[in-house]
């Protein structure tokens, strides 16, 4: 059963991260579509999903609870700090969503948290991932640090990566949804994230190398581990080839690829650590009585249903964004 | 933890909780508005009940949306501020948060998506089931939400390991708990009773205006007959919710009744200003015997007050006390206005009463206030516990957060939520005042309003003057 919930947690993060990745990507770039249409049909593209998409980071914090309470309470009293900062963010994010619309005067004023929330969101969830990767001070599943001990370089490098990887995953997903100008911009952008995130992924590599992290060890001990990056190479040169070709949708497939790839290099590299390598799967599992409880409802029930109206809801909204699609505000209508 | 530090902390979730609830409460209620609307339209076809539902669903995504976001804040600040709570009691609050947000928050979230842009992209019946998908949803969110917070005021169904975790040994005895079924209920009328004076504020105030005769006219009507059902059915189950502190935790009850010591029988305090450095009454109001009559039922019962209670154990007794007596002061406000004036509409006079229309139209915040109030009396009143009678505050919180880290999000949190506060409020209020227009004027190749709250033509309250084409002759 700890089995099951591991599989399932690792299931919403994966899916938080590619979903609220993509639409948290389409926020960062708000900031290079300074008009005002472009702005709509970003916005339209991401709309009737972005709620649905943060749904993930509140079930894979109530599975985290849940099932693995002792992961839950360290890591979120650990990090403190950024994760207040990731939920001001969120909220920002959200409010200004609806906000921008009810508004005339501080329309710029919304945007700017839109864009700032997002990015903010963004790099601390990067960083967060890379404070992890590089290790947390914690003793007998306590947390012994201070109020900055997540902070390294190593970590602030990995929050921007992770910018650029949402970026390119919203690059993708405005490929695939909109049409002329943000559909240029989208394909113009898309050569240069791919290759900034590609950079990025060497110097995170070589910089884990002279850091000598502990993780690195497990590759060697494990090198099946080689596979997700060979995929993942594999997936870019196909990013590449087809944004070069133009094709709509399939550079954000590939960057779902990359993604699902990089999630999965780093799952193996902790398993069987939740906090890598210090709390393990099976120390932080709640009892027995506690998985049941929720296994019989919410996770062979809930959790599949839950899947697939998120599908349903995507079918429901699929095709282009067209300008009746977007926000309409007669009183402002340009078009 | 140090002292302030546990003391903001308090302050924030007290602060994040607080400003939540008031969208919940209000969105709860709203949801099952909107069903019954969109069931009224398909059934009746009128085209007045879909402007209402039109109008309202926009007032109902920007509170949604605001109790969403902030909602979210309340799944992390369990494992931020409360480590030691999350990891001795998460093992079963943990689950039934999980149901929270599994059943509830993923079943409101997608199919508000439906709601607000899929009315010309799904069948009918679809969209209608929509509607209910997230009225269940809302309900069962609160459901899950009050099993929750029932189990930390009587906790059961639990054994305590060596290493002082909670571990679940009977889920039935947890969701089964008695305190569980009054509390519930008690939070889904208190929602229902909100959005209800809500629905009738909002048609007083048009009918004063003289705007939207149809529309203020059904508004009034339902949301007053509403609560004149509700608010007694509320005043019965807020007594049972009594009837169970006064069983299960008496230093909770009586702190809320001021009573500082053993009395037989026990006067009613009326009102008064609870003096704590005394541990008396100051120029207090009471009725002889009523005390144990509410307590007990009896004329002769024996109450017992806080000095039964180690000092360590006792409540706050200020704040309880006032806070159920505003509660009981709303409702009792409610109640009268709900019933005199579905009497006036009744006797079809209520379009001539100016005076009671204002008073409908003011009272709009009653809903709110008693709910607020009746949280503080709850949860100050569980004082010092957080697990009642088993975890207290002081160890439920992160051990190693500092004053400045507690005090910097503190900060951060009142700013966000101010402005988002004001904008949200600034926002529903225009909405509100333009009042149900039908968007198909505005909006000529109306299949798919994708966007119902974009305020079309809204320059400056142009809302009043519009004219607006008579039922018959919309589509």
């Amino acid at each position: 059963m700890t089995e099951f919930w591991t599989a399932a947690l690792a299931l919403t993060i994966l899916l938080y991260v590619l979903l609220d990745g993509f639409d948290l990507g389409v926020g960062m770039l708000l900031i290079l579509m300074p008009d005002e249409r472009g702005r709509r049909h970003m916005l339209a593209a991401i709309a009737p999903v972005w709620d649905g998409n943060e749904t993930w980071l509140v079930l894979s914090a109530t599975v985290l609870f849940g099932v693995f309470p002792l992961v839950y309470s360290t890591l979120l009293s650990a990090f403190y700090l950024p994760m207040m900062a990731m939920l001001a963010g969120l909220i920002l994010r959200g409010v200004s969503f609806e906000f921008r619309e009810k508004s005339r005067r501080n329309r710029a004023f919304w945007d700017w948290c839109f864009i700032l929330g997002s990015l903010v969101a963004s790099f601390i969830q990067g960083m967060t991932v890379g404070a992890l990767v590089k290790g947390l001070p914690i003793v007998d599943g306590r947390y012994t640090g201070s109020a900055f001990s997540w902070f390294s370089p190593f970590a602030f490098l990995c929050g921007l990566g992770l910018c650029l990887g949402y970026a390119l995953l919203g690059a993708g997903w405005l490929t695939h949804k909109t049409t002329q100008d943000v559909q240029t911009l989208a394909f113009r952008l898309l050569p240069r994230l791919l290759g900034a995130v590609l950079a990025f992924l060497l110097v995170i590599f070589v910089y884990s190398l002279t850091l000598d992290l502990a993780v690195m060890h497990r590759w060697l001990e494990r090198p099946v581990l080689f596979v997700f990056p060979l995929f993942g190479a594999i997936v870019c040169a196909a990013m590449a080839f087809s944004i070069q070709h133009r094709r709509e949708l399939i550079p954000f497939l590939c960057g779902i690829a990359i993604f699902a790839a990089a999630f999965a290099t780093l799952a193996v590299s902790f398993y069987p650590y939740m906090i890598p390598f210090s709390v393990t799967i099976a120390q932080a599992a709640a009892p027995q009585s506690s998985q049941a409880f929720i296994f019989w409802g919410a996770g062979i029930i809930v959790l599949p249903i839950t899947v697939i109206y998120t599908l349903v809801v995507y079918f429901v909204f699929k095709g282009k964004v067209t300008d009746r699609e977007s926000y309409d505000d007669a009183a402002n209508s340009s078009e | 933890m140090d002292t302030t530090a546990l003391l903001l902390s308090r302050i924030q979730f007290a602060g994040t909780v607080s400003f939540h609830i008031i969208f919940p409460a209000f969105t709860v209620g709203l949801a099952a508005w909107l069903c019954v609307l969109e069931g009224r339209w398909l059934v009746s076809g009128r085209p007045v009940y879909r402007r209402l539902f039109d109008f309202w669903r926009g007032i109902f995504a920007i509170a949604f949306g605001m109790g969403v976001v902030s909602g979210i804040v309340m799944a992390f600040q369990f494992g931020t501020n409360w480590s030691e709570l999350s990891r001795r009691t998460g093992a079963i609050q943990g689950p039934l948060l999980l149901y929270e947000s599994f059943t509830a928050f993923a079943l409101e979230a997608s199919f508000f998506g439906v709601l607000m842009f899929g009315r010309g992209r799904v069948p009918k019946w679809f969209y209608l089931f929509s509607c209910v998908m997230v009225a269940l949803g809302t309900t069962l969110s609160s459901f899950w939400i009050m099993v929750n917070n029932s189990w930390m005021q009587w906790p059961v169904g639990y054994q305590l390991s060596p290493s002082g975790v909670f571990e679940p040994t009977d889920w039935s005895a947890i969701i089964f708990s008695p305190v569980v079924w009054v509390r519930f209920p008690h939070m889904l009328l208190a929602a229902y009773v909100t959005s209800a004076f809500c629905i009738a504020a909002t048609g007083a105030w048009h009918m004063l205006r003289g705007a939207f005769k149809a529309e203020s006219a059904i508004m009034l009507r339902m949301g007053l007959g509403l609560a004149a059902v509700l608010v007694p059915a509320q005043l019965l189950i807020g007594h049972l919710v009594g009837d169970y502190t006064h069983d299960k935790q008496p230093a909770k009850f009586a702190a809320i009744e001021a009573r500082w010591k053993d009395e037989q029988p026990a006067s009613e305090v009326l009102i008064a200003w609870p003096n704590e450095t005394t541990q008396s009454n100051d120029y207090a109001i009471s009725l002889p015997y009523l005390g144990s009559l509410i307590g007990s039922m009896s004329l002769t019962a024996k109450e017992v007050g806080l000095e039964s209670f180690p000092a360590a154990n006792r409540p706050p007794v200020v704040i309880p006390f006032f806070a159920f007596r505003i509660m009981v002061g709303c409702g009792l406000l409610m109640l009268a206005l709900a019933w005199y004036g579905r009497l006036q509409i009744f006797r079809g006079r209520i379009e001539t009463q100016r005076w009671l229309l204002i008073a409908i139209f003011l009272s709009f915040p009653l809903g709110f206030i008693a709910t607020l109030t009746g949280w503080f009396t709850a949860e100050v009143g569980r004082q010092p516990w957080t697990v009642y009678g088993a975890l207290r505050t002081t160890e439920a919180a992160t051990p190693f957060l500092t004053t400045p880290q507690v005090a910097a999000t503190l900060i951060i949190f009142t700013i966000v939520y101010c402005v988002i506060f004001t904008a949200g409020v600034a926002y529903i209020y225009r909405l509100l005042r333009r009042g149900p227009v039908s968007m198909s004027m505005f909006d000529p190749g109306e299949t798919n309003p994708k966007r119902p709250l974009s305020l079309p033509g809204d320059s400056a309250g142009a809302s009043g003057t519009v004219t607006f084409p008579a039922e018959e002759m919309s589509p």
